[in-house]
């Protein structure tokens, strides 16, 4: 059976990519201090979809509004749109952009994963799962489920 | 002879009773030393070739083959007659004998003298007594040799045959399965069906017994040493295919087919033979596949999964479509091409009218593909399609649908620009030009930035189409993109807006004459109304921004010389208003004047009236604005003029430099002779508002420093260096001695920087000799003299002069370089001058931007710069061990600036030997050394030498300790190299994972984005290092059962 006929939502609609961040003369000042901001962790989250050779971008599952930084409070939220309600694969992704988040940031942040409100049928057993890090950590000994996470984050250009 | 007969005896005998295989080598040395005959060979081997054991039989037609397969150019013909009716005879023989039998046959069928007859005879008894497909693939392919050798000498004899040799060949290459006889085969078939054999009724068969392989499926052995690819087979195949249009009948159904399949190679290769297949047919040949064959191209674009199956698909549309074109019409027969395309039209252009414009893009691209073929494909598919998109147009108003649909006019027009046969053919748009024109105009009026920049290219492909726009058009178009340029601020728009002027501008001149450089002139020359300053100081920008962009228009505007004599005087006026300040240009707004100046001096077609103006007008007007503003001085108004700023002074030398570098020799010469005329001797006579004082000196020391003046000298060089190689100099030793003096006495850095470097530019191009030497070591004599007593004031001048000699000499591999370049090595240790030697390095190994480099014509050799590494690599590493401690910095500092510049090839090639400095180079305190020998290996780690595997540990306890430097730009390049150390083999750097991943922690929470964001790259990458998953490719199965576990 050929991989194409097992997709669960085989064309989905492909947003328009944000574009390259433009560097600021700030950004080139020695002293200045840059705060972590929304889009630089909207950057970081450039995750493979598992079902798509696209990005978490393109497909719109997340988006920059949806992406809450306060760097002084050290907090990071981050709220996904599975492409359809049913998305199998939402624990995926979500476990996905919390290990490239942790991974990511600094060890001082509380990072918070969640799905959009509304766009999921199951959506809070899903967040439940997220926020529960016992599971997370239970998750990632599980090198099949590892290796499923590491290759929703490797890069592209490899 | 009774001693050969006996030699030749036991020769036989040892060969085919004693099995020794080298004997036959040995008679085929008789034979061909004319020792003994063939016939003589014959009588000797009687005994064993009527043995009544097949095996002898067969040792001795071997040996009989093997000396024929060496010295076959021999043979009479009577030989080569008596002989094949042996070996036709034999072939009747045991099978064990068949082998040497075909192999012998081989051998006759290269003969020269074979008798006529003797072919055919050949073939029919193979063909009748052998089954080749039985054989082994030695003697299968010892086959095809023969028909192929026989195909080369004997064509007429073979075509005599008839069908019957067709239905031979097909018999025996029925089954094949060896890729190397498959070549073989396919070759043959090839020849067959190009060089005009008689198919008869053997046609299908042809066709079904090489067609069968289609398409390839075949994956060479990892140790193939054949080096056959599943490329060459399909290559082969396909010319066997493509061949003839007898096949169309079979080979279109069996194309329509294949593109049914899951198997992408297979659809791709469908495709691609589709396309060569058309190009041999005519219509008449396709006319019954053409819905088949739409039906499955429309397909494969329409649901496209690679972008290499749509370009096939369009491609093969493009070539039926032209195939279909080529046919004549008569006057019965229905007219194939617009039936066809009646089909496309169909199942394309409603498309292009459907609401949500989903598969307008493929529909459009099939379009063109199709429209792209000829011209009267074109016509048909134009005249269909624009009056529908126009209407779309006009009825859309979301941006985003009309900027898709322009595009897809836009794309139109381009693919029809292709498709026509000749320039002056009339535009096939020119019943829309109106609505064209109003289109493309809307848009530009559209504050929609992407949108604006279509409509712009738009704009230039429409006037590319010959006499289709009026000259009112081309006026509306002028007005339309100076008010955007005027006006717009976004980036992107500007640029395109730029060069669409720049490109109508070189179709229509004369509009732009009169319209558009007086519009911009008018427009530059205004004066913000900011006397008082309660302007707000955005609006002063944004009139800068306004300045900023006219003077980029009248640059890219200058192509045609008629526009040229009308634009540079323009520019010329900036720089004249600026410098008497009567308006108020910024020093960057001239900067950015002399820019264009210059991009036109690169640009601008070369004739003789360009450079006459450029000779006349442009450089004798620079030097005298650049004089008059020395002259003025920071004299009596207080007020400095622009023009003697190091910024513009710099930007008019490489407008100088660039307009001189392409004059006209004789132009040139009159150039260079007022140059020199001006600085040696005053002569002001040639300079335009002539008011100067009548004793200028320009190159001596006035008794009153005056610095203004003295840097004048920038001008002489960027005239006189940049002129060809060809063109003499006048007055050449007064003149280097003249700029040596100065470049030793003068205290103003950049006049006596600029007077080595015009010495050092002058020097490059003078022919080599004994005046040359004696000049050389004379100004090395004076150089090293100041250079050695260290409390002479003028050491850095003389340093100057130094490394700029050298780099002129080292460029054209003067041998005195080294002396000068040995010199710069010893300075290294000095205690003023060290540091200014370790970045001489970089001087000499980079291009300068205004002399010694290509573009002013220096004696420049290739590859320099390695010749120099490899010569020098030695000295400096010997100098950095003898060094003292505190000296040791130079020597890494020398060292990184030259490596850095050499090409990555020889970084890799030569890095084992300087890994140790290099390293030793990463701890140096100073940041420069750092950052540069971070910026040489940065490449060099992506396919590190295996030197550097065994430095790895040393390598890492270096960049982690910089990860933390205070520097930004060490740290995001030192993150980079760890970055790039995570591709190497897992179990080298697994060992350093927990090490860096650490290491790697603090870097995220630093101060600078830029420091976080590649210590995130670096981080994730690491966190892959030996991990489940890391790189391997993605498998959808496994995330599925996954899942299910989870």
């Amino acid at each position: 059976m050929s991989a194409g006929s097992r997709l669960e939502n085989a064309n989905p609609t492909i947003f328009q990519r944000s574009g390259e961040r433009l560097l600021t003369a700030t950004e080139e000042d020695e002293d200045a201090h840059d705060p972590i901001d929304d889009r630089e962790i909207f950057d970081i989250l450039s995750i493979n979809d598992p079902e798509h050779p696209l990005s978490l971008e393109d497909l719109n599952v997340v988006e920059q509004v949806r992406v809450k930084v306060d760097d002084a409070e050290s907090s990071v939220g981050v709220e996904f749109t599975p492409t359809i309600p049913h998305c199998s694969m939402a624990t995926l992704i979500g476990l996905s952009i919390k290990v490239k988040l942790l991974r990511s940031l600094p060890d001082r942040f509380k990072i918070d994963v969640q799905i959009t409100p509304g766009s999921h049928a199951s959506e809070e057993a899903v967040n439940k799962q997220l926020a529960d890090k016992e599971r997370v950590a239970a998750a990632l000994e599980n090198s099949s489920l590892l290796e499923v996470v590491n290759q929703c984050l490797t890069s592209r250009s490899i | 002879m009774a001693a050969d007969s006996s030699l030749l005896l036991s020769l036989v005998e040892e060969y085919v009773s004693g099995l020794q295989d080298s004997k036959a080598k040995d008679t085929a040395t008789g034979v061909k030393d004319g020792e003994f005959t063939v016939l003589q060979l014959v009588e000797a081997l009687g005994l064993s070739l009527t043995s009544s054991q097949p095996h002898t039989r067969a040792r001795g037609v071997q040996l009989l083959s093997e000396v024929l397969h060496e010295c076959y150019g021999n043979l009479t013909e009577r030989e080569v007659e008596v002989l094949i009716a042996f070996y036709e005879n034999r072939l009747k023989d045991h099978y064990v004998i068949t082998p040497s039998v075909l192999q012998g046959l081989r051998a006759l069928t290269k003969c020269a003298a074979l008798p006529p007859g003797s072919a055919v005879s050949m073939l029919r008894s193979l063909f009748q007594d052998v089954h080749v497909q039985s054989l082994m693939l030695a003697e299968r392919s010892c086959v095809y040799s023969m028909l192929i050798n026989l195909m080369e000498t004997r064509e007429a004899e073979l075509k005599g045959l008839g069908a019957d040799f067709v239905f031979g060949f097909v018999q025996s290459m029925d089954g094949e399965r060896d890729p190397r006889n498959l070549l073989l085969a396919f070759q043959i078939a090839k020849s067959i069906i190009h060089r005009g054999y008689d198919l008869g009724k053997f046609t299908e068969e042809l066709f079904e017994v090489t067609s069968c392989y289609f398409p390839i499926d075949f994956t060479p052995p990892s140790n193939d040493p054949h080096g056959i690819t599943k490329e060459d087979l399909i290559e082969a195949l396909r010319a066997v295919l493509s061949g003839t249009p007898k096949f169309a009948e079979f080979v279109l159904p069996l194309i329509i087919e294949k593109l049914d399949s899951d198997v992408q190679s297979a659809k791709l290769d469908s495709l691609q033979t589709l396309t060569s297949c058309v190009s041999q047919y005519e219509h008449k040949d396709l006319a019954e596949f053409l819905e088949g064959l739409w039906t499955s191209l429309r397909r494969e674009v329409f649901q496209t999964s690679s972008e290499r199956i749509e370009c096939a698909g369009l491609a093969a549309l493009t070539a039926l479509t032209s195939c279909l074109s080529r046919s004549v019409l008569n006057s019965d027969s229905e007219d194939s091409l617009s039936t066809f395309l009646d089909l496309v039209l169909t199942d394309c252009k409603h498309h292009l009218c459907e609401p949500d414009l989903k598969l307008v893009w493929p529909s459009a691209k099939l379009l063109q593909a199709a429209c792209s073929a000829s011209s009267r494909a074109s016509h048909i598919i134009t005249a269909a399609v624009m009056p529908a998109l126009v209407e779309q147009y006009s009825s859309r108003t979301q941006c985003s649908h009309r900027r898709t649909l322009l595009e897809v006019v836009l794309r139109f027009i381009q693919s029809v620009t292709s498709s026509q046969s000749s320039e002056n053919e009339e535009s096939m748009f020119l019943a829309f030009r109106q609505s064209l024109c109003d289109m493309v105009f809307s848009a530009l009026s559209e504050t929609n930035s992407s949108l604006q920049i279509t409509a712009t290219t738009t704009l230039t492909s429409l006037a590319q189409q010959t006499g289709l726009l009026l000259d009112a058009d081309i006026e509306l178009a002028v007005d339309h993109l100076t008010r955007l340029l005027l006006t717009e601020e976004d980036e992107k728009v500007s640029v395109a807006v730029v060069s669409c002027a720049g490109a109508l501008a070189e179709l229509h001149p004369t509009i732009f004459i009169s319209k558009f450089i007086p519009r911009l002139k008018k427009e530059m020359f205004s004066e913000p109304m900011d006397q008082d300053n309660n302007r707000e100081a955005s609006e002063k920008h944004s009139h800068h921004a306004v300045r900023q962009q006219c003077l980029s228009a009248l640059a890219a505007v200058s192509i045609r010389p008629s526009v040229v004599q009308e634009s540079t005087p323009v520019l010329l006026e900036v720089l004249s208003s600026a410098h008497a300040g009567s308006v108020g240009f910024s020093v960057e707004e001239v900067v950015l004047a002399c820019r264009s100046l210059q991009k036109i001096a690169e640009q601008v077609q070369d004739t003789e009236e360009t450079g006459r103006c450029f000779h006349e007008l442009i450089i004798p007007r620079l030097l005298s604005l650049a004089l008059q503003a020395a002259l003025q001085g920071e004299g009596s108004s207080g007020r400095r003029s622009p023009l003697v700023e190091e910024v513009v002074l710099s930007a008019v030398v490489s407008v100088i430099g660039t307009s001189c570098s392409r004059l006209q020799p004789k132009l040139a010469e009159q150039t260079a002779a007022r140059a020199v005329s001006l600085f040696l001797d005053g002569d002001v006579s040639f300079l335009p508002d002539n008011s100067f004082p009548s004793h200028i000196q320009l190159l001596k020391q006035p008794q009153r420093e005056s610095w203004s003046q003295l840097q004048m000298v920038c001008l002489l060089m960027g005239c006189v260096c940049s002129l060809p190689r060809s063109v003499a100099v006048p007055q050449i030793e007064q003149l280097l001695s003249q700029l040596e003096e100065m470049s030793c006495t003068c205290t103003h850095p950049l006049s006596y920087t600029s007077a080595a470097k015009c010495f050092a530019g002058l020097v490059n191009k003078q022919s080599q000799g004994d005046s040359l030497d004696s000049l050389i070591q004379r100004t090395m004599k004076r150089v090293c003299g100041e250079l050695d007593s260290t409390s002479s004031p003028t050491r850095s001048q003389a340093f100057t002069l130094m490394i700029w000699v050298a780099k002129g000499l080292l460029l054209r591999y003067h041998p005195l370089s080294t002396a000068l370049t040995d010199k710069l090595f010893s300075l290294l240790d000095d205690a003023d001058l060290g540091s200014m030697a370790a970045e001489g390095f970089s001087l000499l190994m980079s291009d300068s931007a205004d002399v010694l480099n290509r573009g002013c014509h220096a004696d420049l050799r290739i590859m320099y710069r390695q010749r120099f590494f490899s010569e020098n690599s030695a000295k400096l590493v010997q100098g950095f061990n003898a060094a003292p401690q505190e000296k040791k910095s130079n020597y890494l500092k020398a060292l990184s600036n030259i490596v850095n510049k050499l090409p990555k090839q020889v970084q890799i090639t030569e890095l084992p030997a300087l890994l140790n400095l290099l390293l030793e180079a990463l701890s140096c305190p100073d940041q420069g050394v750092q950052l540069s020998t971070l910026s040489c290996l940065e490449p060099v780690l992506i396919d590190p030498p295996p030197a550097l595997i065994q430095q790895l540990e040393a390598l890492f306890s270096r960049l982690l300790a910089l990860v933390s430097s205070p520097t930004m730009s060490v740290k995001i390049t030192s993150l980079r190299c760890i970055h790039a150390l995570s591709r190497l083999p897992t179990h080298e750097i697994f060992p350093f994972r927990a090490r860096v991943l650490k290491a790697l922690a603090r870097p995220l929470d630093d101060k600078k984005r830029r420091v976080r964001s590649e210590a995130v790259l670096a981080r994730g990458e690491w966190y892959l290092v030996g991990s489940p998953g890391g790189s391997c490719l993605y498998s959808h199965e496994r995330t599925n059962e996954n899942l299910e576990q989870h």
